[in-house]
């Protein structure tokens, strides 16, 4: 008997939730593109109504971000989202690289064990726990004590808290970066006769530099956009005066959104300032896609290459 | 010179021998150095971690030797004596909530299309990225969207007439969108991890694709997909910024709701971070204990989480290599 296409096309009730099955898993998938499309469409309504209403003169030359009074010096806010990211970066790049390069070239697989749940675990700590230790130890014990702030609330105990936060982030992709370089790289080196720093430093970082690049502009995107730590430790609620010191208090872009939003339904002040906070969200979110984009670019620089 | 090998001795003792030769440069300083370098790098963030714990700790634990009972039970009030931690985690207790009922669903179903449906075309690269890059947003940029989606589109439906959308269910919405892409990304790794072997076997007794993930897949991938799950469950529970921009209650909360009281849903609500950051922001110094104490039960709660992740991952991985 001749097997007919009947046959093969096997039982109809399985085909039947065999598609329906895929339907529903795509219309999963696909709910990422309604979410990045209502992230636009929530930011881009009332960021034009304030980009097209706004005084420029009041964005460009103010003295500051206050936004119930109507000045919107959006200087005020990057030069501090600047200032805090510098400082994250002093502390989380250094001690993240150094951990990473640590578990990846030099730890034994037990050592690595035991010592990587440490990093996974500051990596859960919720951000608002960093704010609270960034004004009860960082900004007292160390930016007090050593650099002579005056205002217990300043940007650089922001920083150091967001520092912290980094930390994680820098040694989880760097390790994920070094890792990815080829033994036969290592033992080609070790067979000239390198010892294990000079293989370290001048084979491993090398060939590793796409993802540790990535590592360090993943950390900057996501030292801009932290919130809770800047809004606790950073001390301005209303609004700051322009201002490049990193030992007095200040906002950040993400701040800045937090404590305009904090208390009140519908912001009260000037025509614009509801506006101003999806200017704000807008400028932080081109800025943080901007670097994520880069990031994952260098990403697969390194996927390629090995 | 030669490295040479004296014929009449054994072998450990010729290994010797020639690790002598190797080594007469002297002891390697630069070495040993920037290995120690390296070590104080991870030496200081375990320092930093238990001086942050320390200081919590140490901080809260007069809290929980004087009045346990009424600070768990307690609410958010003026006095620092009197308030406690309860409306909180109902809050917390309804957005975690929030989020292994949607989230979680739609993440895996997402990941299973992504990895074991989805061909190579340009639709499916662009979600790809777009999940990747939805990643990496700001939390606060979501606190937008929950606003503007949840608390002013929506009001209607996640809202009474009186809490304006400011509510848990908008809340719980929001974090749950937040978490989403987190919950797709480490799925898809834990998919993409199980052998095609299994898979293979699946289709060669003519299982169809959607039977082969059901009872192959899934099941080999549930360790990993768990892992993932319960780390962006303690996301959700950390994650203060867009709470604030959906009007989470910092002030005074009338209403003090059991956990499974379900009419609370439609109205205003507060969370563990957002006590956490009420307390520590207020000027009154008794807040300080509190807000140290709140960190300690928060803490509890996403270490214990963590611990867990890891030791499931760590009991699998080592099964299974």
């Amino acid at each position: 008997m001749a097997i007919t296409l009947e046959d093969l096309r096997g039982d109809r009730r399985r085909t039947r939730t065999e598609r329906a099955v895929r339907h529903a898993l795509q219309a999963a998938a696909a709910t990422s593109i309604l979410i990045s499309a209502l992230i636009v469409f929530s930011l881009a309504r009332e960021t034009w109504t304030f980009v097209t209403q706004v005084e420029w003169a009041s964005v460009l030359s103010s003295d500051g971000w206050f936004p119930r009074r109507g000045d919107y010096n959006i200087s005020t806010l990057l030069v501090g989202s600047l200032i805090v990211t510098v400082v994250a970066m002093i502390i989380a790049v250094p001690v993240g690289l150094g951990s990473a390069v640590f578990l990846s070239e030099y730890a034994s697989p037990r050592v690595r064990k035991t010592l990587k749940p440490t990093l996974e675990i500051l990596a859960g700590i919720p951000s608002v726990v960093l704010g609270f230790f960034a004004i009860s130890f960082l900004s007292p014990q160390i930016v007090q004590r050593f650099f002579g702030a005056t205002d217990l609330f300043n940007l650089m105990a922001a920083g150091l808290g967001v520092g912290i936060l980094s930390i994680p982030l820098v040694a989880s992709v760097s390790e994920d970066a070094l890792r990815s370089v080829p033994m036969a790289l290592r033992e080609a080196s070790y067979g000239m006769g390198a010892r294990k720093i000079t293989t370290t430093v001048r084979v491993v970082l090398p060939a590793a530099v796409s993802g540790l690049v990535a590592a360090v502009i993943l950390a900057v995107s996501r030292a801009i956009g932290e919130t809770m730590v800047v809004f606790i430790a950073g001390g301005a609620g209303g609004g700051a005066l322009f201002s490049t010191n990193p030992l007095q208090p200040g906002l950040t872009m993400t701040a800045a959104m937090a404590s305009q939003a904090t208390g009140t339904d519908s912001v009260v002040g000037e025509a614009l300032t509801f506006q101003s906070l999806f200017f704000v969200g807008s400028v932080l979110f081109v800025i943080t896609f901007g670097l994520n984009v880069i990031a994952s670019r260098f990403v697969r620089r390194v996927r390629q290459r090995y | 010179m030669a490295l040479t090998t004296p014929a009449s001795v054994g072998s450990r003792a010729a290994e010797r021998s020639v690790a002598d030769q190797l080594k007469k440069g002297g002891t390697d300083w630069a070495g040993t150095g920037f290995r120690l370098v390296l070590l104080s790098a991870l030496g200081l963030s375990m320092l930093i971690l238990a001086t942050l714990i320390f200081n919590v700790v140490s901080m809260g634990l007069p809290v929980f030797t004087s009045r346990f009972g009424g600070f768990m039970s307690g609410t958010l009030r003026t006095r620092p004596e009197e308030a406690g931690l309860h409306q909180g985690l109902v809050g917390s207790f309804w957005i975690c909530a929030f989020v292994v009922a949607l989230a979680f669903p739609l993440g895996i179903a997402a990941a299973v299309y992504l990895e074991e449906y989805a061909v190579d075309n340009r639709f499916n690269r662009f979600v790809n990225v777009n999940i990747r890059n939805l990643a990496g947003v700001p939390s606060v940029v979501y606190g937008i969207l929950g606003f503007t989606i949840f608390t002013k589109a929506l009001r209607s439906l996640t809202s009474t007439g009186r809490a304006n959308g400011l509510t848990v269910m908008s809340a719980g919405l929001t974090l749950a969108v937040l978490v989403l892409p987190i919950v797709i990304i480490t799925a898809s790794e834990a998919v993409r991890a199980v052998p095609n072997s299994l898979r293979e076997a699946g289709y060669g007794v003519g299982a169809t694709r959607w039977e082969v993930t059901r009872t192959q897949v899934l099941p080999y991938a549930a360790p990993g997909i768990i892992t993932g799950l319960i780390l962006s469950l303690a996301r959700a529970l950390g994650e203060a910024a867009p709470l604030i921009l959906v009007g989470a209650v910092s002030g005074r909360l009338a209403t003090d709701p059991s956990f499974l009281d379900l009419s609370q849903l439609r109205d205003k609500f507060t969370a563990l971070p957002i006590v956490v950051t009420t307390w520590t922001t207020n000027p009154n110094p008794g807040f300080d204990q509190l807000a140290a104490a709140a960190i300690v039960v928060m803490l509890a709660i996403v270490i214990v989480a963590n611990t867990i992740a890891i030791l499931l991952r760590n009991r699998y991985e080592k099964k299974r290599s």
